[in-house]
């Protein structure tokens, strides 16, 4: 009998995962797949909008990264509105508000949600396994933790005007600067976030090297990397060129104008998911997936243009001969990184006189088309639109990064499956791993939308007819 | 970063109302709603936050003040809303960071902060979710006013 195994966390009215592991004829694993219930109508609702109301009604997609949707969006209407080049002191300002966000949302994925399964292993006790945990074991952590991300999210509040619903960036450039009070806040505790920044890459470091042999087999898999990288072929997480690399490093396509991004990537849709697969045109559907965010990022540049955490990545990438690094927890580790990159980044923007300019805004021959980019803490985001004669938006098409890593994230669920699943049961310790290798993506499940009476996680076993032959709740 | 120290505006005691939702999806943006509202009556002693969802940084902000309501909206309380004192829990570990419960927040913030505010959720009652809009169904507008007459009258207790 063919038998269905599900794990459902049902934590939001609507905009969950889902987990189905299919089992063969024989009770092994066949195939697995995470299905995020993507909400598919943002793009229908933005239609008819005037243009420069979308940077700020993008943020109503995603409670967790609306800066970046805020500057992709901001980003393309620059297009809209015919400019290719900001005055500095926009750029920078976009900048430092891009880098608040990666600094508190790396900072929350790896104190929230990682640490807890770092520090205490797969197998512990999830009512140990969890930030309360670490706040309890490791208080120093916990604090650091929360304060990084506050730290992150005062920038964003600073550049962007407020937390939520961020005005700052506007099409052609920004609607303030960053006063002297501002920057002198931020200065002052700049040395100890950077010191923090140091400390949880060392953990993740530490982590990755000594469980090298099970993580090289824990849901890993060779892949294709996607992101951006500016024309010298350096990290840039803001603005940039796109780049994709097979799983050795050859390049597939390089230094590609993201205006014409959809020459190059295509997307697949399977009826079993409401979510997208994209792909590299040329390799089409079957070999051209790829993977985004911090992983793709490290493997895909040449160089970091920040001494630290350049040091870091040729550390990082030393256990792979200088080749990409494919194991999915590497994740974490490529994420801190990325974190001490952004705390040099916002270091390097806080002494820039730059940010205190006020010529903020550019202007240029109005369009009708543009393509918004941008790395988002989870990988590359895209904003495509078109604006008609009346200003209004007549077509959106939006790529999220936790769809381009659709097909990553549903091989590592697999991989971990093929591995640890034995019978039909779901053991504890096989849902640890579950959602351990999803985690390591840090997925954004359709975000947003949360009200009370919100349920744990529930798992179900299924047969091929659907009767539900084992259900488990963790709470 | 210090934290902001409070103002009670002369009041005993010093009261947080945090109204979390997001105010894209229908009644999903009750609890925004509401410290709306609530603001706008300028009560002495009383803050008000509002965001997406809690997170992890928000222990450092409850733990400043004596009293926090959480106010969010419901899928199924009973209408019009439901006030109840919040006991601290521990976080289930989940696929996602991006939010933690108001429960767990105030594990947090006593675990970190040796803080330990009173705390109540107020669940007011939604109806309407799964689309985009930013407006509130009129069961849920109905059950927002009579909410915030509710809460206004009872921080005058406090």
């Amino acid at each position: 009998m063919t038998k269905k195994i599900i794990i459902e966390p049902v934590t939001r009215v609507e905009g969950h995962g889902k987990v189905t592991i299919l089992l063969d004829e024989a009770g092994q694993v066949s195939q697995a797949r995470l299905h995020i219930v993507e909400f598919r109508g943002f793009e229908r609702f933005i239609q008819g909008r005037p243009y420069w109301e979308i940077p700020v009604l993008v943020q109503r997609l995603c409670g967790i990264c609306p800066v970046s949707h805020h500057l992709a969006a901001a980003k393309a209407m620059d297009g809209i509105v015919g400019v290719d080049k900001l005055t500095p002191p926009a750029e920078k300002i976009r900048r430092l508000m891009h880098y608040g966000q990666m600094f508190q949302s790396h900072a929350l994925h790896f104190f929230h949600l990682v640490s807890p399964d770092l520090l205490f292993g797969f197998d512990a006790d999830p009512l140990e396994r969890n930030v309360i945990g670490v706040a309890r074991k490791f208080p120093y952590l916990a604090v650091q933790g929360v304060m990084m991300r506050k730290y992150g999210q005062e920038i964003i509040k600073a550049t962007a005007g407020k937390k939520i619903h961020g005005t700052g960036a506007v099409p052609g450039g920004v609607n303030k600067n960053l006063s002297i009070e501002e920057r002198d806040g931020f200065l002052k505790d700049i040395d100890q976030m950077l010191a923090w920044c140091r400390a949880s890459l060392q953990i993740a470091k530490d982590y990755t090297l000594e469980h090298i042999e099970e993580l090289a087999d824990f849901g890993s898999f060779d892949s294709n990397h996607v992101s951006l990288v500016r024309a010298d072929g350096a990290m840039d997480l803001y603005h940039g060129n796109l780049r994709a690399i097979t799983a050795t490093g050859e390049k597939i396509f390089d230094q590609i104008d993201y205006q014409s991004y959809f020459k190059y990537i295509a997307e697949e849709v399977k009826p079993w998911s409401y979510m997208k697969f994209p792909f590299i045109s040329s390799l089409g559907p079957e070999n051209g997936w790829y993977r985004v965010g911090p992983l793709a990022r490290i493997n895909a540049c040449d160089f970091i243009d920040t001494p630290e955490a350049e040091a870091a990545r040729k550390d990082f990438l030393s256990i792979t001969d200088g080749k990409p690094n494919n194991i999915t927890m590497a994740y974490h580790w490529a994420r801190m990184i990325e974190l001490l990159h952004a705390g040099e980044k916002i270091r390097e923007l806080l002494n820039d006189l730059d940010l205190q300019g006020t010529d903020l805004m550019a202007k240029g021959e109005r369009r009708g088309e543009s393509v918004g980019l941008i790395e988002a803490p989870r990988g590359t985001l895209f904003h495509h639109y078109k604006v008609d004669e009346n200003d209004q938006v007549t077509m959106a098409n939006l790529i999220v990064s936790t769809t381009s890593n659709n097909t990553p994230m549903n091989l590592a669920v697999e991989g971990v499956a093929k591995k640890y699943l034995s019978g039909a049961e779901i053991t504890e310790g096989l849902l640890n791993r579950v959602e351990v290798a999803i985690r390591a993506y840090d997925p954004c499940l359709s975000c947003a939308t949360h009200a009370m009476g919100q349920m744990p996680l529930v798992i179900e076993l299924e047969d091929a007819a659907g009767n539900t032959l084992d259900r488990r709740v963790r709470d | 970063m210090p934290p902001a120290i409070p103002s009670t505006g002369g009041c005993a005691i010093s009261i947080l109302v945090i109204g979390y939702g997001n105010p894209g999806r229908l009644d999903d943006g009750l609890g925004p709603a509401f410290a709306e509202r609530i603001q706008a009556l300028e009560l002495p002693g009383v803050t008000l936050e509002s965001n997406y969802q809690l997170n992890i940084e928000d222990a450092d902000l409850i733990a400043q003040f004596d009293v926090v309501v959480f106010a969010d909206a419901s899928v199924d309380a009973a209408g019009p809303f439901d006030f109840q004192a919040l006991e601290k829990k521990d976080p289930v570990i989940g696929f996602s960071s991006h939010s933690i419960t108001a429960a767990s927040l105030l594990g947090l913030a006593e675990e970190l902060f040796t803080a330990t505010p009173k705390a109540y959720t107020l669940a007011i009652r939604g109806y309407d979710f799964n689309e985009f809009g930013e407006r509130l169904s009129a069961q849920a507008q109905s059950n927002l006013d009579a909410a915030v007459g509710f809460l206004a009258e009872w921080i005058k207790t406090q």
